[in-house]
């Protein structure tokens, strides 16, 4: 139970004199169960690289297997493809448009043919993982906060049962308790359910708080893919493509450079912390 | 005398439901005093639905006050008769960038504000060299606005209200739908402007590395002004701000906790290198 | 997909015809397309074909652009053929089962072709060197005498320009609601007409909702920058005729001067 993509590229406006490489021979297993970052300034080719995931693209060179079987030989059931490899796109919200909150979330379920007492019960399901509270289910989706909506959105590709989920940008425009909220949900989710999760993210903070592997996309094709420790010791590389390492990271290695004995590869608050206290002799004896 | 100054500043709405009934009265600002200098860099700060676009809406002329007054340099907003001019004198820059271009070409919507206010038709072409030189985008002066990164985009709005010679900039949420590089740029152009031209800075975010460079930060919550002061005074109260929804600068946070642990450190610690230096001590 | 639509889209270099003041443009295409069915002779033909492919020549936008973008259009220049080759009663050539197509209505379906095809590359030629904002000011000017009888020809104007802006952003938009869709399963294609309909509602809702929002978002930033109207307001790039403009007058005259002395010609032949 994989993604695998082999050699997968995509290139815009093909045959003409604007064509150019959005993907260039990418290579990637997202096997099931991880936490994945993927992280690239804009225009680096995430947004197609997602868009491939789910068949809603096509490479232009390349095969990209889903279970094992081309996402893109014939007779195969490209509806069921996306019910299993759930794509949330940035702003979701503005995608709503049924009359109530719970009628919206029921969309996709439906438009997998299932019977209407499985679709309600999936959509109940979607609205109490990303936290919706109950009471608002049949308000209009158009009437509630930002962050709320957001939820409803998510939930919306979650009541598809997907085995993969994949986020772009879910926390843009939100407010940081909106955005740790909405994270922290997913990896309860993620906890609870061991589904695949793909995030997409320009903040280098929230990846190394909650993935445990990064992927880095530069002009189309991977310039990275690790764990975020690795990952973010390329951060003078990073810098060069538009990126940067968590502000922790940046915290050790001044330290390092005044004198203190820190190991500089902390990624996270917790081990920057824990890092400091014992180069400083204070850890909690 | 400040160039905004707002006294007692109220703005109520009437919440209506599906049929239109009248549901209840909601007070977006409540109470709000606030006096900005001439040349000042003020950061507002607060959660989404804390007032403080709201408030924004106000200093422009495009809300009017329910209960107390706005003076934008001396002028009632509440007076038709000056309402263009406080317009002109107090620009306005939104949160979406592609829904406040109006032009096709960079230069175009530059000019647009200019050819509102009637200014002679040689003079806006000054106007839109030099304030798309001000926030280094005159080499795409050309350009087709569907062309831009987000950040562009954003410093060409920018651009846009400096041609009507403001006194002052509000700039409402201008950060909220770019990436760091995008954000990092528009900082950087509204710094300058605020350093190179002094021209006045209300600067509305919820993005915490933003305000560092301010000269005051106001936070708001439920429509009231709940915190201000400097950046160092707002920025060492972790845990009043976490209260707020808000958050800190991941540095500041660090030297929060250390602390907590009985590091002896300075309050309110805002960069990389001041956290640096105040361990090694 | 949506994006392939080039029809009428401002192409940018530098060339005589894109320097050339809108106004003229605008009469240079209406006389122009008037003159396209003002001649029933091969020679008009070529007269119109010549201009063209001089005016093309000058504008300096390649050729094969122009061409892919009548590709949406070629559909109904095939029903005007089909139509005109079809129904044109007179002297029978050929028939099949119950059609019958006519000396005169290959004579007249050919015609109708060539003249749709000049119609719809002089006009694109118009639209392709022209910005929509400068197409506009055009209009405006041009359309200024009836403003005398209360038409309000600024606001007008200002109408089309902001819609023109505002058609690649919301093309965008339906793209991306229509891809997100698709992720939650929706289908756009299968099924009858009434169902195709009822699909596109999960479409149609969320981009009327967002034209809407950008409406709310570009009236309050106009008005934030002191828009009011066309009152009291200056140009950043008035409307002169220049001397190329006149001369560029003087072309189109000899065009149909041209066009008037090759049908007497004819006539006399």
């Amino acid at each position: 139970m994989a993604i695998i993509l082999d050699h997968v590229s995509h290139i815009y406006e093909k045959d003409t004199e604007m064509a150019a490489f959005a993907l260039k021979d990418v290579c990637l297993t997202i096997p099931d169960g991880q936490f994945i970052g993927l992280i690239g300034h804009t225009g680096s080719g995430k947004s197609t690289l997602v868009q491939h995931l789910n068949g809603l693209l096509a490479p232009t060179g390349g095969h990209i297997y889903f279970n094992g079987r081309d996402i893109h030989e014939d007779g195969f059931d490209k509806k069921e493809l996306r019910s299993k490899v759930g794509l949330v796109f940035q702003y979701p919200e503005h995608q709503l448009f049924e009359v109530d909150v719970f009628t919206d979330v029921c969309f996709g379920p439906k438009n997998l043919g299932l019977s209407v007492k499985e679709t309600q019960l999936r959509a109940f399901e979607a609205l109490r993982q990303v936290g919706f509270p109950e009471d608002y289910f049949y308000q209009s989706p158009f009437d509630l906060s930002g962050g709320q909506k957001r939820r409803v959105a998510i939930a919306g590709v979650l009541a598809m049962k997907p085995d993969v989920l994949v986020l772009d940008e879910p926390t843009a425009g939100l407010d940081p308790k909106g955005r740790d909220e909405i994270l922290d949900r997913i990896a309860a989710l993620k906890e609870e359910t061991g589904i695949t999760v793909v995030l997409v993210s320009h903040s280098m903070e929230d990846i190394a708080r909650y993935v445990d592997r990064i992927i880095v996309m530069n002009r189309g094709s991977v310039l990275f893919d690790d764990i975020p420790k690795a990952v973010f010791a390329h951060y003078r590389e990073l810098e060069s493509v538009g990126l940067a390492a968590p502000q922790v990271t940046y915290i050790m290695q001044a330290l390092r450079e005044k004198g203190l004995a820190v190991r500089t590869d902390a990624t996270t608050l917790e081990e920057a912390q824990r890092e400091i206290l014992r180069a400083l002799g204070r850890d909690g004896k | 005398m400040g160039i905004i100054q707002a006294s007692k500043l109220v703005f109520e709405y009437i919440r209506r439901d599906e049929e239109g009934n009248a549901e209840g009265i909601t007070r977006a600002v409540d109470e709000v005093d606030l006096d900005v200098k001439q040349g000042e860099f003020v950061a507002i700060l607060g959660h989404n639905g804390s007032g403080k676009s709201t408030l924004a809406k106000h200093i422009n002329a495009i809300l009017y006050p329910t209960e107390g007054t706005v003076l934008v340099d001396g002028k009632d907003t509440r007076d038709e008769a000056h309402i263009w001019e406080i317009r002109q004198k107090a620009g306005m820059v939104f949160q979406n960038p592609d829904n406040q271009i109006i032009g096709q070409v960079v230069e175009e919507d530059v000019g647009f504000g200019p050819e509102n206010m009637g200014v002679p038709t040689k003079e806006i072409w000054e106007r839109v060299e030099e304030s798309l030189k001000a926030v280094g985008m005159y080499e795409f002066r050309k350009h087709s606005p569907n062309k831009l990164s987000g950040g562009q985009k954003q410093r060409v709005s920018i651009a846009g209200v400096i041609a009507m010679h403001p006194k002052c900039i509000i700039l409402d949420e201008p950060t909220a739908m770019l990436d760091p590089n995008g954000r990092k740029e528009v900082i950087r152009a509204v710094r300058a402007l605020n350093q190179v031209e002094h021209v006045t800075i209300l600067l509305i975010t919820h993005y915490m590395e933003e305000v560092i460079y301010a000269d005051r930060v106001i936070v708001m919550d439920q429509g009231r002004v709940v915190m201000q002061g400097i950046p160092r005074e707002i920025f060492s109260r972790v845990e009043k701000l976490k209260e707020l929804r808000l958050d800190v600068p991941q540095v500041t946070m660090l030297a929060h906790e250390l602390k907590k642990k009985g590091i002896s450190l300075p309050d309110g610690i805002l960069t990389t290198q001041e956290l640096a230096q105040a361990l090694m001590q | 997909m949506l994006r392939d639509i080039t029809l009428g889209q401002y192409y940018q270099t530098e060339s005589l015809i894109h320097r050339l003041d809108p106004r003229v443009k605008l009469v240079g295409t209406i006389v122009y397309i008037i003159s396209l069915f003002t001649f029933q002779h091969f020679s008009g033909f070529a007269v119109a074909a010549l201009f063209l492919a001089v005016m093309i020549r000058l504008s300096r936008v390649p050729f094969r652009y122009m061409v892919k973008g009548m590709k949406a259009i070629l559909f109904l220049l095939l029903l005007t053929v089909v139509f005109n080759l079809f129904l044109t009663p007179g002297e029978p050539l050929v028939q099949i089962w119950k059609l019958t197509i006519t000396r005169e209505g290959v004579r007249l379906s050919v015609f109708m072709a060539v003249r749709l095809t000049f119609l719809i590359i002089g006009s694109s030629l118009m639209t392709l060197t022209t910005t929509p904002n400068n197409l506009t000011d055009g209009m405006e000017k041009l359309m200024n005498p009836l403003k005398k009888v209360r038409v309000p020809v600024h606001e007008i104007a200002m109408m089309m320009s902001i819609a023109l802006r505002f058609i690649p952003i919301l093309m965008e938009e339906t793209d991306k609601i229509m891809k997100a869709q698709i992720a939650r399963g929706a289908d756009f294609e299968s099924g009858n007409l009434l169902r195709k309909a009822k699909a596109m509602v999960p479409l149609l809702v969320p981009l009327f909702i967002s034209a809407f929002r950008r409406a709310n978002d570009l009236a309050m930033a106009m008005e934030a920058r002191c828009y009011q109207g066309g009152e009291g307001r200056t140009k950043m790039k008035p409307l002169q005729y220049k001397k190329r403009d006149y001369l560029a007058y003087a072309v189109l005259l000899i065009y149909l001067v041209t066009l008037a002395a090759v049908r007497i010609a004819e006539g006399m032949i």
